[in-house]
């Protein structure tokens, strides 16, 4: 296990530390001398690889942004508003949800479903303390603080990706309610079972190291549960149901919304290392710095490859497909990252970028998503999951603890049986679970606007104001006077004649 | 000939387009107008204060036809424009005393629609 982690810190921060004035002599100065350290530099570990975690955290947490300028830029002008102010509440509802219920489920214990203890998490115990409650806290050293903010906005991100289909049409309840279930239940305990010690990781082996199967399936498939009891928004099939584009009204944003999200990865696999101390002796170093390669690697092939697959079937350079295929590259490579050798990272990018074209346009004929979340996010992270079956190397699979080689190197199924397995059980529980709490909505608050707000937009009939105003509010109704001509108008005849001289 | 101006709502026009696309009159021209009626302004809610807007968002379609097709053309717009609620807008027809197609020149009823047998893209 990465206990190694902290006997190598040792001797890592050994030399920083012995030059630090301070630290304190006993009676016996040679001997206290070494344990003072031993102790401080576990203490300094622990600091460093705190620090770490949250910075991964907050770079995840900045995902968010990503989410809401992607949606944003595949809406309708009519519909932006509605989702700036569905990430907010998002986000608030599972910050509190995951404190107070989710990690407990999550990493409170290694029961083989769920864990049972640290309901509304007491921050103030230490890594310590609390590694008796969590095992993972004690077991990282870190402080359960930043283990928990780290989590949570893992979680935070998966109920974003839920949203992804239903723009445009769902009602604002249904994200509160649906948002409570699943920050409190439905995430934390599938990442219970994948990343928090729970059946399929212990008894089954299955690799997944940041996510692939645990956030971006997991968000993909209550998507999924979503949209079919949602249907498609007005328009988007004709009278004999082949389907139409409703263009989205800023690529720009969609590109911010990506290169954002992209960043986020930084954190979000790199940070998954939980730690930056690695093992130097088993020439497995620092693994985040790692990580961090191998997460570009993929995103970079994806775009590619998704550019190239668009192009080969349309002959377009699709800006929305560029995109998309970053994400599904970055999605893909989320739950092999920990466990591959760099040249396997292109791969696993690229043929995510294939697989979200191929999705994208096959599920068009049927589903409305309109930001493409079930293949990117849903498709792409069934390969990514599946990848770690194939590319896992047999050196990192030992040394993460969790499973065994790939196909590639051992030549045995088991892995990717594993993996397999992993997925199918994911997807069936999520959405069970998931269908059900939206049919539950749908039958009692509703699910779906009327069609009249539709039409209006969900930012004037949901949320009582316009997210771009000036574009449904004509100037002379704005108060304060009528703003001035815009540039495009010429200058009035009058204007030009008042300036001539009267001839008599 | 005689001009028919309808105000519409934005989701009608569809419909009323492949209709009379499909009947021969591929030739019309539409814009973004905003307009008061019968049908209230939107009251906008903006961080605690409030914004009436009267003139609500509707579609100017035109077209110009000769006098024995202006009951077509009103018909079928009614027809896909009628809701039955208060905002579905109005038709108005106005008379028209010349046309004139520019690329030719020529004029009269003649240059009002499509040249006859011309193909016609959907």
């Amino acid at each position: 296990m990465r206990r190694r982690y902290l006997g190598v810190a040792v001797s890592l921060v050994a030399v920083a530390l012995l030059a630090l004035p301070g630290v304190a002599f006993g009676q016996d100065p040679a001997l206290d001398r070494i344990k003072d350290l031993k102790g401080s530099i576990g203490e300094a570990a622990d600091a460093v690889n705190t620090t770490w975690v949250i910075v991964a955290a907050v770079l995840v947490m900045f995902m968010q942004a990503g989410f809401l300028l992607l949606e944003v830029g595949f809406s309708r002008m009519k519909n932006v508003g509605a989702g700036v102010a569905k990430i907010f509440v998002n986000f608030s509802i599972a910050s509190l949800c995951y404190w107070a219920v989710g990690f407990a489920l999550a990493f409170g214990g290694a029961g083989a479903i769920a864990g049972d203890s640290g309901f509304f998490l007491d921050v103030g115990s230490t890594a310590a303390e609390a590694g008796k409650q969590f095992p993972f806290v004690g077991l990282y050293g870190i402080d359960p603080a930043a283990f928990l903010f780290f989590q949570f906005a893992f979680c935070a991100v998966s109920l974003a990706i839920v949203w992804g289909t239903t723009l445009e049409r769902i009602k604002f309840g249904a994200y509160v309610i649906y948002a409570i279930v699943f920050s409190a239940v439905i995430y934390p305990v599938i990442s219970h079972w994948i990343f928090g010690g729970g059946w399929l990781q212990v008894n089954i082996g299955m690799q997944d190291f940041a996510g692939s199967t645990v956030v971006h399936l997991l968000g993909a498939t209550g998507a999924l549960a979503a949209l079919l009891l949602l249907g498609p928004r007005r328009g988007k099939y004709t009278g004999e149901g082949k389907p139409r584009a409703i263009p989205g009204h800023s690529m720009p944003l969609v590109g911010l919304g990506v290169l954002i999200l992209w960043l986020g990865w930084f954190g979000f696999n790199p940070g998954s290392t939980l730690g930056i101390f690695g093992d130097a002796a088993a020439g497995i170093g620092n693994r985040f710095a790692e990580v961090v390669l191998v997460t570009n690697l993929a995103a970079a092939a994806g775009v590619i490859a998704a550019v190239a697959t668009m192009y080969g079937l349309r002959r377009t350079i699709d800006i929305g497909m560029a995109g998309n295929g970053a994400i599904a590259g970055l999605v893909a490579i989320t739950a092999p990252s920990g466990y591959i050798e760099y040249w396997a990272a292109p791969i696993i990018g690229a043929v995510g970028g294939i697989i979200v074209v191929l999705g994208v346009l096959a599920i068009e004929k049927l589903l409305d998503d309109p930001v493409g979340a079930l293949s990117a996010h849903g498709l792409a992270g069934i390969w990514g999951t599946l990848s770690a079956g194939i590319f896992t190397s047999p050196r990192f699979a030992e040394f993460n603890a969790v499973g065994e080689g790939g196909l590639w190197y051992t030549g045995s199924f088991d892995q990717l049986g594993a993996q397999a397995l992993g997925v199918a059980v994911t997807f069936a529980a999520v959405f069970v679970v998931s269908y059900a709490v939206f049919a539950l909505i749908k039958a009692t608050i509703g699910l779906r606007v009327s069609p009249e707000e539709e039409d209006a937009g969900l930012d004037i009939s949901e949320h009582g104001m316009y997210g771009y105003p000036e574009q449904f509010i004509s100037p002379e109704e704005y108060p304060g006077g009528t703003p001035a001509a815009p540039a495009h108008a010429p200058a009035t005849v009058s204007a030009i004649g008042a300036e001539r001289p009267s001839e008599a | 000939m005689k001009k028919i101006e309808a105000y519409i709502r934005h989701d009608a026009f569809e419909p009323i387009r492949g209709e009379l696309l499909e009947k021969g009159f591929p030739s019309l021209s539409i814009s973004e107008v905003k307009g008061s009626g019968r049908q209230k302004g939107v009251v906008e809610q903006y961080r605690g204060s409030s914004l009436t807007v009267n003139v609500r968002p509707k579609l100017k379609l035109e077209c110009v036809v000769e006098d024995k097709d202006m009951s077509i053309v009103v018909e079928t717009i009614l027809r896909h424009a009628r809701t039955g609620d208060v905002g579905d807008g109005k038709i108005f027809v106005l008379p028209v005393e010349q046309a004139i197609r520019i690329r030719t020149g020529e004029s009269g009823e003649e240059v009002l629609q499509a040249h006859p047998g011309a193909e016609i893209p959907a």
